[in-house]
């Protein structure tokens, strides 16, 4: 309990620390900062169809994205290649809902969604084969594969996957019963729940079951997990790798059945490295995702609206959510130096 | 009529050009990586390189651009130098913040200096230099020899680097501390200095990239303009195998998958051209895998663990 309480403490103590700055170095440039934090409330909170047209919306995938960064990391490994995971997972989701016509929603939802959570895990499939068969680093295949999954969809929507008329650079619109319904009065689709739910299984998975156990044994001490013999490193790490892969393939399904309802070139504005910061600054506890990634959702939310009636570039937030990481890692540091043991593997620290 | 032969010059123009920033931000990552640290924010430093460079050239022209912005680079590398080695946070973790930072700032202080984005800046580009007799090779002469003064600055920086890296007591330290920090420390090597002037030495290469991307082959700045390209380094110094000679072939191939495919656009033929630009990618994966010549990584490449 304290441990939480801690937690919440620097987490709230680095948000503030972000926006700051940002205020600070607004009003410096000669900005109304006042006005700036004004439009970026409003634009995020200020109505119910903002907040859940825009903020709600846009947690969507950063939740799904960062519980899959947290499963992975909390094993100690690090998949920066959830974009690439991300567009695997919209082609996977877009070739199924072009393709369903005449199915019942019933069944064609859950058919799109799974179809993301396979291109998304599928797309992990060689990073972990990389890791366990030549040691290569998950953190440089998974980077790599991003730069190879943009290519290909560049490749799909002007190729394969192009709309009929063969005129603009993107699928054919999805069909009707592959979208996913919307909750009642708002824009917002069902894909929250689901991120709701996930965030629900990994908690417990974390903290009631007996992989879950191991893994983080893993994640705190690779060498002490494997050394005790109950834990298989290799089956263990893929099987989060895996699950981190689907969950960002899951979002990308989402993204298309829910929101844009076509595939397109550069569908996510970097959401895989955004839930980078939503995961560290929830300390990888799955409930706290689901805060944070409300709270970066809003930001990039507020983003448009500060640039719209403040007339501050939008993409100033990123300041904000580069500080937080950068003041998240900096307390941590303080913090081992304060305890002077050994490193208490804060999970920030995980991969050593 | 299209003589191939010019074509294929053409083409290869544009390689040079677009292989020498990579090749310039790979030489610095491969002597971070060297020295056991993986800078993700070499993007950032890049990115912070181009607009240093643009605010330099409109203030004092280009010579001044370039210095602004390997300054810049430096100053974005020292950031990520105090949180990932002074504090001894994650690496990866460190570079994607700096990052992220650097991708809001510079778009932030682009629009404050140059107003609301849409409104074009138009810098001029550092003009080629021929070597004389040597530009009139056929096929590569003007590629290698009609090339901006930066072009031929990377080239030279390839040899220096490599004797800096393997020649130099320095090189030795470096590379010492990348493989065995602990082992190093007690050889009485400072670990976190060396450390630390690696991944400097890698922000001004890095930021001299940035400059050179506006300066000699955009000619303006935009937002997010290096998009991706400090990310495409780090795959060079993979499949370049840590070498900085290597990593020049490297960042040469990436710039011929990546002029190839204009090439391709240009004249209008219906291929697939995406998949010259994976192709690297997956070159530097099958790398990775061993397939293409054995590649090892320092061994202490990404740890903090030794570093006191």
């Amino acid at each position: 309990m304290r441990g939480n309480l801690r937690a919440l403490g620097t987490g709230v103590a680095a948000l503030a620390v972000g926006l700051l700055i940002l205020a600070v170095g607004l009003q410096l440039a000669g900005y109304d900062a006042g006005a700036a934090l004004a439009a970026l409330w409003d634009g995020a909170f200020g109505s119910w169809r903002a907040f859940t047209g825009a903020t709600l919306l846009r947690s969507v995938p950063l939740i799904l994205i960062g519980l899959g960064f947290a499963l992975a990391l909390r094993g100690g490994a690090l998949n920066i290649g959830a974009e690439g995971q991300f567009y695997a997972g919209a082609m996977a989701a877009t070739w199924m809902g072009v393709h369903v016509g005449g199915w019942s929603p019933w069944l064609a939802l859950p058919g799109v969604a799974l179809a993301g959570v396979l291109g998304g895990a599928l797309w992990m499939a060689l990073p972990v084969l990389l890791k366990l068969r030549f040691g290569v680093l998950e953190v440089i295949s998974t980077l790599l594969l991003n730069f190879v999954a943009e290519s290909l969809v560049s490749w799909m929507v002007q190729g394969p996957m192009q709309e009929p008329s063969g005129i603009y650079p993107q699928s054919a619109p999805i069909v009707d019963a592959a979208r996913l319904p919307v909750l009642p009065g708002t824009r917002l689709h069902v894909g929250f729940v689901v991120a709701l739910m996930a965030a629900g299984v990994l908690a417990w998975i974390f903290a009631r079951t007996w992989w879950g156990f191991r893994l983080r044994a893993l994640g705190e001490g690779p060498r002490a997990a494997e050394v005790s013999g109950r834990v298989r490193p290799g089956r263990t790490i893929a099987v989060a790798l895996f699950g981190s892969g689907a969950l960002a393939g899951l979002a990308g399904a989402f993204e298309v059945s829910g929101v844009s309802y076509a595939l397109y070139q550069n569908l996510s504005p970097g959401y895989g490295f955004t839930a980078i910061g939503v995961a560290l600054l929830a300390r990888l506890r799955p409930s706290a995702i689901v805060l944070t990634g409300i709270v970066f959702a809003a930001l990039e939310a507020g983003a448009g609206a500060m640039q719209r009636d403040a007339g501050i570039p939008a993409v100033a937030v990123y300041v904000v959510e580069g500080v937080i990481i950068l003041v998240l890692l900096l307390g941590d540091a303080a913090a081992r130096r304060g305890v002077k043991q050994q490193a208490p593997a804060t999970i920030v620290d995980g991969a050593g | 009529m299209i003589d191939p032969l010019s074509v294929a010059a053409d083409v290869l123009v544009a390689a040079v050009g677009i292989a020498t920033p990579l090749a310039l931000a790979a030489t610095g990552e491969t002597i971070a990586e060297r020295s056991g640290v993986v800078n993700l924010g070499i993007e950032g430093a890049m990115l912070f390189g181009a607009l240093g460079g643009a605010i330099g050239a409109t203030v004092a022209g280009p010579a001044a651009g370039l210095g602004a912005g390997m300054l810049a680079g430096v100053l974005v590398a020292a950031l990520f130098a105090a949180v990932a080695i002074g504090a001894g946070a994650d690496q990866i973790i460190t570079g994607t913040a700096v990052t992220l930072a650097s991708v809001g700032l510079t778009g932030t202080i682009y629009r404050k200096f140059y107003g609301p984005a849409g409104v074009g800046l138009s810098l001029p580009t550092l003009p080629p230099l021929p070597v004389p007799i040597l530009s009139d090779t056929p096929l590569i002469g003007n590629a290698l020899f009609v090339q901006p003064a930066t072009t031929y600055l990377a080239v030279a920086l390839i040899p220096l680097s490599w004797a800096l890296l393997f020649r130099t007591r320095f090189g030795l330290a470096l590379r010492a501390v990348g493989e065995d920090p602990s082992a190093a420390r007690a050889a009485g090597i400072p670990v976190r200095p060396t450390r630390a002037v690696a991944v400097l030495l890698g922000g001004a290469l890095a930021g001299l990239a940035g400059a050179t991307l506006v300066l000699a082959q955009v000619g303006t700045f935009t937002e997010r303009m290096t998009a991706g390209r400090g990310f495409i380094a780090i795959a060079i110094v993979v499949l370049g195998r840590w070498n900085p000679v290597g990593a020049g072939w490297a960042a040469l191939l990436f710039g011929l998958a990546t002029a190839l495919q204009f090439a391709l656009q240009a004249a209008g033929y219906k291929v697939p051209y995406q998949f010259f630009l994976m192709f690297p990618y997956l070159l530097t994966l099958l790398a990775l895998a061993g397939a293409v010549g054995r590649v090892k990584a320092p061994a202490a490449l990404g740890r903090n663990e030794g570093q006191r």
